[in-house]
């Protein structure tokens, strides 16, 4: 990999719900550009530390930084006009909002656009993730797969720096899981640093460059994603078993 | 992006078209209402006003922000009391004391903020009646204003208001009337504005508004702030007409909060289109109660729960269930032209 500019960093990052850890002197970096995976057991933390990320956690010890700035103080509406794009691993939508709508939070708000200019982006990433029959529907009443999708497409239209995907892959089709890998690729393509969740590796590896896994909140490898994925380590936690049968 | 599909934003449906037509033919009857009704019905259309404009400032607070408070009784017995403190002692025109009225709730809502803020959910609730109950109690031990039996607004003070007791109903009635039509006309521009987006997006979701670049806090502050202002005029109005204000009476709970939520809740809340029906239900069942006596409140409660429990979104819930109408056009509906060709 090129010496990119990092964008994003965590550094030495702890954080505790009562006696438990769930982010455990959790260090990384994301370079401008790249594409990062997160792999890791249910519960080991993958969640929390994007919501440590994004600011809807603070950290007990620890300090995020983001495009050289230490952003471990700010909240997470700032953190979001700074360029930080998150997706809930349960979606968040604004159900009694049209899909449009809820694009339009992000653009107007997060993107501090226009409303034309608003209007534009939004279209676009309607059209870009496949959502544009669906702009006039309430969020409220779609499915959860496409609540998943809201969650991504809401996050793109702040035109984040980096975008953070949380488990938006599970329960695809191979078709419709081909189709988001592409879609993925091109906004990675467009200059968007990317980290990504996710349980279905083979998806994953078709985007990420690097990958990072995380147990019991620490993070136990980290590197190229095929040498990851062989290692010691991951072969213990998943036992053996296919990381794609094991999200199943 | 290069490429997109050619597309148009559209925001009045042809209900809404429908809702402004009637709704500006019910706006000429009613502002010609001095020339038709009797006094009894400007009375009770006055209060109708007020209970309109009380409601939808709820809503909007409670509705959108999520802040439920049932504590706004402070800032109606604020506004009530700045106004005959002004007007009695301070000389001013009860009229242009209406004003004041709003901007000392506004001052008052400031640091009620700070206090409340820090509270959750229930908690918040019971801190902003706590809050309301304190200024009761700080307005009932001042002598200047009656303490606790009250002061009336002084003969010579009301005489000021306009020449005659007709030419002064029909005024009091003319602004209310100005006043519940000035508070839906800002809710509705309001909820059409940008600053609509991220209030309807904190009514669905506060985490996701603020991951979406939306300062939550900063919404709601001001939100809590403006509404203050509005309750505060509005109760300069409401006892500009009674003529008479007591700690009570201006501080009550039941009067200035359980029937606004009421009204709220049942009509359907979140929606700008809830307390406009609310209200209506509101006063149909009070007239038809009216002999009831105590029972009344009874009944009340009765239709309450058994709406909410099969309308848990109000009435106007149950109607865009079924037909997807709004009277008051605040969304913006997405018209693709042509799909482009994708390669
Ligand atoms: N607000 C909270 N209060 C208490 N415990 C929490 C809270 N949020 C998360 N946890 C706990 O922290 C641990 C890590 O949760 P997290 O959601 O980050 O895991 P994850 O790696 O994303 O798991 P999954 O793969 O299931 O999504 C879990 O044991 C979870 O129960
Ligand atoms: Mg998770």
């Amino acid at each position: 990999m090129t010496a990119a500019k990092t964008i994003l960093s965590m550094d030495m990052v702890s954080k505790s719900y009562g006696a438990l850890k769930v982010t455990d002197a959790l260090s990384l970096t994301l370079g401008e550009g790249e594409a990062l995976g997160v792999i890791g057991p249910n519960g080991a933390g993958k969640s929390t530390m994007f919501n440590l990320i994004a600011g809807g956690v603070a950290p007990d010890e620890g300090k995020v930084f983001f495009d050289g700035k230490d952003i471990t103080g700010m909240p997470p509406f700032e953190r979001c006009k700074a360029g930080i794009g998150r997706s809930y691993q349960i979606p968040h939508p604004f159900e009694g909002m049209t899909v449009f709508e809820n694009l339009l939070v992000g653009a107007r708000f997060g993107g501090d656009l226009s409303e034309a200019q608003a209007y534009d982006r939004c279209v676009a990433v309607l059209d870009q993730t496949g959502l544009l029959p669906k702009a006039n529907v309430r969020a409220g009443s779609l499915t959860l797969l496409e609540r998943k999708r809201l969650e991504m497409a809401r996050a793109l239209s702040t035109n984040p720096r980096v975008l953070l995907l949380d488990e938006i892959a599970g329960g695809l089709t191979e078709q419709e899981c081909h189709s988001l890998v592409e879609t993925i690729q091109q906004i990675h393509a467009s200059g968007t640093s990317i980290i990504w969740i996710e349980h279905i590796v083979h998806a994953l590896v078709a985007v990420v460059s690097r990958l990072i896994v995380i147990n019991f909140g620490a993070k136990i490898e980290e590197g190229e994603p095929k040498a990851v994925m062989e290692s010691a380590a991951v072969r213990e936690i998943y036992m053996g078993i296919e990381v794609d049968d094991a999200a199943a | 992006m290069a490429d997109i599909p050619a597309y148009a934003v559209s925001r009045a449906t042809r209900s809404s078209r429908i809702g402004m037509a009637i709704g500006l033919i019910v706006l000429i009857i009613l502002a010609t209402a001095p020339w038709w009704a009797g006094r009894a019905d400007l009375r009770l259309l006055i209060e109708i006003f007020y209970y309109l404009a009380l409601a939808q400032l709820w809503n909007l607070l409670a509705g959108y922000t999520g802040l439920v408070s049932v504590g706004q009784q402070a800032f109606v017995g604020l506004g009530g009391y700045t106004l005959f403190a002004l007007a009695a002692f301070g000389g001013v025109n009860p009229l242009a004391a209406i004003a004041l009225a709003g901007v000392v709730a506004a001052i008052f809502a400031l640091p009620t903020a700070f206090l409340v803020f820090r509270l959750r959910g229930a908690y918040f609730a019971i801190g902003t009646w706590v809050v309301a109950e304190v200024y009761r109690l700080g307005f009932a031990q001042v002598s200047a204003l009656g303490g606790g039996s009250g002061m009336s607004l002084p003969a010579d003070v009301v005489r000021s208001i306009a020449d005659g007791r007709q030419a002064r109903e029909w005024l009091v009635y003319w602004v209310a009337l100005i006043i519940v039509l000035a508070a839906m006309a800002i809710v509705y521009a309001l909820l059409r504005s940008r600053q609509g987006l991220a209030l309807t997006a904190i009514r669905d979701s506060e985490p996701a508004s603020e991951s979406l670049g939306v300062n939550t806090y900063r919404t709601k502050l001001v939100i809590y702030i403006a509404v203050a202002f509005a309750t505060g005029l509005v109760g300069a109005l409401i006892f500009l007409q009674k003529l008479r204000i007591s700690p009570d009476a201006a501080f009550s709970v039941n009067d200035w909060t359980a029937f606004v939520i009421f009204i709220v809740v049942i009509g359907g809340i979140g929606r700008i289109e809830g307390p406009i029906i609310g209200v209506i239900v509101f006063f149909v069942l009070r007239e038809l109660f009216v002999d009831f006596g105590a029972w009344y409140l009874m009944l009340l409660g009765a239709v309450a729960v058994v709406i909410m429990l099969l309308a848990p979104r109000g009435l106007w819930g149950l109607l865009t269930d079924r037909w997807d109408i709004q009277l008051f056009p605040v969304r913006r509906a997405l018209v693709v032209k042509e799909t482009k060709d994708s390669g």
